[in-house]
């Protein structure tokens, strides 16, 4: 059981942190024509589905949007006993020549996102791929860093970041967890 | 979420959540399937071999693509007649396999139960692909992955298999599967090809195919023997033509859209008319595809570190 | 030597005994037997609690030897049989060679009179064709007169109604029975077990329970017609023992015989795919062996015999459909048959003690054992209620194919007397 340190993002910063990545996405691409949403499964879909809802609003376009399961591309799956339940990924559009926006809730050690690069590439060659995260949280153990960012936020490797979707956990919220107290 | 058993020997006993597991799971390795580039790492450094003692090209070609796209090495072994006409025994090969550092062991063999021995002698994970009459557990998968995905479900469905039963381990597997997830199955064939007391697994037990059509949603046709059982089992192809051959004409009377299944391979106008064969109905070709998928996610969750 | 059985409890069917008396024997010999006997020179042997009986005599039985010494030789055979309380076996023809021939015979009764020192009786039964084959009548003239107590083709049957005939009509000229290994090849081809739902389930070819019965009721009606003297070996159908019951009625000159193995499990226990499950005749169904018990209750059935059918490890470590028929049973016979027939009251010890040891000497029209003063001994010791878990490492026998692995049994031999030996199980 882990015990609450801080609340990082409270339910209306939520909102705000979506708004300001989608505008910045939008800045930086010059507008939603080349770019599809991917978002990784399971949170980082939600983010995803929320950006792109208000990417669509400011710009008046429907945007593709699809979600990747990264479970098959795992790294840290060859010394575990069992293999884990697949979500299936859903991408129903084409990714060649796209700007892909790749969305996810937190960047840690940036595994995850080492996965999901490798399946994006296995199902087509993307322009750019262009990551943004609601949180990083640093402690990355590989070369890999964020386009966009919602919050910085500095964390000891023990502890670790929760983030609450209305979708799933009916709040929003982004909370600080203290390290887990051993029994 | 694992399943229950470190093999995959039949269906027989396996529960409704492995049963739902696999076939969900054999969902996103569909998809895979219509990607450009068809392969998946979760297997890579796995090395899977295929015993196959009873000659396959479909199930066996299925099997190897299955474990290629899913990064595994493979290794073929395509032994035709016993091993013990080679002088090896199947125990004495198995070993030698396994000294090969072998993951998992996908198994075809004529005797019932071989798989289930091989599984107390080896310690690789066992896939039965198919001993003697007894089970084809894949085979049955994606038959009911087939089903699930041309029609929504399985549950209450009737689902009635046609043909040589008392020889078919594709029946036994899909009647121990599909009961398990809740559908209705008969079996339909000449008295000489019904084992006995089957009745007694649940299932309907039919002699003239036309009184069941207009009761069934899938139809599962099975190939007929023509080596082993013409003169003995049933007189003449003609005569099990006319008298249990899936013809666009017995569909017709029977009134109803049925969906159409056969493990292949077809002897086209015997047990099966080509016209049904590849009208809409059919689904035996999408059986061919999803059988890939489902191979693929029973090796996948199988696969654990040895 | 002299020993001195106190305390025991003689059960003999042929004198109608059945109460608390002590027996010394000397040199091999009942020299007294009485209440509370005391004899300074002999050594005293405690069997309160157990039964004395005639020696038990296994009238089906593979000792292997000669040509399958590496799954039992006669030796360790008769050393199993002792240990089983058994004093004497027939051994089945299906050696190599078979026995057919008069040599065969004597090199077989050479051998069981080493085997601990003579210790059990054994009746050779010998071949009823030439070589087993099916085809021509073996010579009984000169097997019966080197010493064979029947003929059978055991292993397999006399498929030819017209060679069962002659043999049956041959035979009853030595006096000496025909025994059927009843089962019709045709319709039993590539089976492995029972035809029967557990077949259906588990997919694997049957041999139908039909396949034996159509076989015994032909040769009743051999039997019948011949005047011969017919004998069903290992019966295991309720249909068979139908049939029996009515034969014996009309006063046809049948008898039979059923294995531990078949009063006590169904085709059920085969869905382990244990090859230790599979033989011939298989095992069947509930029905079948309720109608084998009920059949040994009202006397249809004669004898318990146990088809003692040694198997090399490796010949049976395959898959099943591959492996070969047979299980050994001398050793878990009497506890079998104390834990499912006597514990359940379906026969009484001495109902037991006939099965075992006086009616296959009849069948075989061997003379009874007596037990007398001036008799030699031959006894049987065991114990009804010695509990006890099966070992097949521990067995005797050479082979260890047996189902019984791990099971807990009441009853078991203590030892046995005959020909002069003694052996302590």
């Amino acid at each position: 059981m882990r015990k609450t340190k801080a609340q990082i993002i409270d339910e209306a910063g939520f909102e705000r942190t979506i708004t300001r990545l989608a505008h910045e996405i939008l800045e930086r691409n010059k507008g939603a024509e080349n770019i599809v949403i991917v978002g990784i499964r399971t949170r980082g879909e939600f983010i995803a589905r929320r950006i792109a809802s208000v990417i669509e609003r400011v710009e008046g376009c429907t945007l593709s949007i699809g979600s990747l399961d990264i479970t098959l591309y795992r790294d840290d799956l060859l010394g575990k006993l069992e293999q884990p339940q697949l979500k299936g990924t859903d991408i129903l559009f084409d990714l060649n020549g796209r700007d892909v926006i790749l969305i996810d809730d937190v960047l840690f050690t940036g595994r995850t996102i080492r996965a999901a690069l490798d399946e994006l590439i296995d199902l087509g060659r993307p322009r750019t791929i262009q990551l943004a995260v609601l949180v990083d949280r640093g402690h990355r153990q590989l070369p890999i860093r964020a386009d966009y960012v919602g919050k910085n936020v500095p964390t000891m490797a023990a502890e670790s970041i929760r983030v609450h979707m209305r979708e799933v956990d009916g709040e929003d919220a982004v909370l600080l967890m203290h390290p887990e107290i051993p029994e | 979420m694992p399943l229950q058993s470190r093999h995959l020997l039949g269906l027989d006993g396996v529960k409704r959540e492995d049963i739902q597991l696999i076939l969900d799971t054999a969902v996103s390795f569909r998809e895979v399937l219509d990607r450009p580039i068809k392969k998946v790492p979760p297997l890579q450094g796995k090395t899977i071999a295929n015993l196959f003692f009873e000659n396959s090209t479909r199930t066996r070609l299925s099997f190897e693509l299955a474990e290629r796209r899913l990064s595994a090495d493979v290794l073929g072994f395509a032994a035709t007649g016993s091993s013990v006409t080679k002088g090896e025994t199947l125990k004495d090969t198995a070993r030698n396999i396994e000294a090969m550092k072998v993951d998992m062991v996908v198994m075809r063999h004529s005797a019932a139960g071989a798989p289930h021995y091989l599984s107390r002698v080896i310690e690789a994970n066992v896939v039965n692909a198919g001993d003697g009459a007894h089970e084809h557990p894949t085979q049955a998968l994606l038959d009911m992955y087939t089903i699930r995905e041309k029609l929504g479900r399985l549950e209450g469905l009737h689902v009635c298999i046609v043909g040589d039963i008392s020889h078919s381990r594709v029946a036994r597997s899909n009647i121990y599967g599909l009961l398990t997830m809740g559908a209705r199955v008969s079996v339909c064939g000449p008295a000489t090809m019904i084992p006995r007391e089957i009745e007694k697994l649940g299932v309907g037990v039919f002699h003239h195919i036309d009184d069941v059509l207009p009761h069934v949603d899938v139809l599962n046709v099975l190939r007929i023997q023509l080596e082993r059982d013409a003169g003995r089992l049933f007189p003449t192809i003609r005569e099990y033509h006319n008298f249990y051959g899936i013809t666009r004409q017995r569909l017709e009377k029977a009134g109803r859209n049925i969906t159409i299944m056969h493990p292949g391979p077809i002897n086209r106008d015997v047990e099966i008319s080509a016209e049904v064969a590849d009208s809409e109905d059919s689904v035996i070709l999408q059986q061919v595809l999803n059988g890939v998928a489902v191979r693929m996610a029973v090796l996948y969750l199988l696969s654990t570190k040895n | 030597m002299q020993i001195l059985l106190k305390g025991g409890r003689l059960i003999d069917p042929v004198s109608g005994r059945d109460e608390a008396l002590d027996i010394h024997i000397a040199e091999g010999r009942i020299e007294r037997i009485g209440r509370s006997l005391s004899v300074s020179s002999a050594q005293v042997i405690d069997v309160k609690g157990k039964i004395i009986a005639p020696g038990f005599l296994d009238m089906h039985v593979h000792l292997r030897e000669p040509g399958f010494e590496y799954k039992e030789t006669i030796l360790t055979g008769c050393t199993a049989a002792a240990a089983g309380g058994f004093t004497g076996v027939c051994c089945m023809p299906n050696t190599k060679p078979a026995i057919d021939d008069e040599a065969v015979i004597r090199t077989i009764q050479s051998k069981a009179r080493a085997a601990l020192d003579g210790l059990v009786d054994v009746y050779p039964v010998a071949a009823v064709t030439a070589g087993r084959k099916g085809e021509q009548l073996a010579p009984f003239a000169e097997l019966s007169g080197a010493g064979a107590v029947a003929f059978t083709d055991d292993g397999d049957p006399v498929s030819d109604a017209e060679i069962m005939r002659r043999a049956l009509e041959y035979s009853s000229m030595f006096k000496k029975p025909i025994i059927q290994h009843a089962q019709d090849m045709p319709m039993t081809k590539g089976g492995v077990m029972n035809e029967g739902f557990t077949a259906t389930a588990l997919g694997l070819p049957g041999m139908p329970a039909v396949a034996e019965d159509i076989m015994i009721a032909r040769d009743i009606r051999l039997a019948q017609f011949t005047g011969g003297q017919y004998h069903v070996a290992h019966m295991s159908t309720a249909a068979g023992v139908d049939m029996v019951r009515q034969a014996k009625a009309r006063g046809i000159r049948v008898t039979c015989e059923v294995t531990p193995h078949h009063i006590v499990l169904t085709d059920e226990v085969v869905r382990s795919y244990n090859t230790n499950t599979k033989m011939n005749p298989p095992l069947r169904t509930k029905e079948d062996v309720d109608a084998l018990r009920q059949g040994l209750k009202d006397g249809t059935v004669d004898a318990i015999a146990t088809d003692h059918a040694p198997h090399s490890f490796d010949e049976k470590e395959v898959e099943y459909q591959t492996a070969p028929f047979g299980i050994v049973g001398l050793e878990t016979a009497i506890g079998l048959v104390i834990t499912e027939l006597f514990l359940k009251n379906v026969l009484s010890l001495s109902q037991i003690v006939e099965k075992f040891a006086v009616n296959p000497r009849r069948i075989l029209h061997l003379p009874d054992v007596k037990i007398g003063e001036g008799e030699m001994a031959n006894l049987t010791i065991f114990d009804p209620a010695a509990e006890w878990v099966v070992d097949p490492q521990a067995f005797k026998s050479k082979s260890k194919n047996t189902p019984f692995g791990g099971y807990h049994l009441t009853g078991r031999a203590v030892g046995v007397f005959n020909n002069g030996q003694v052996y302590w199980a």
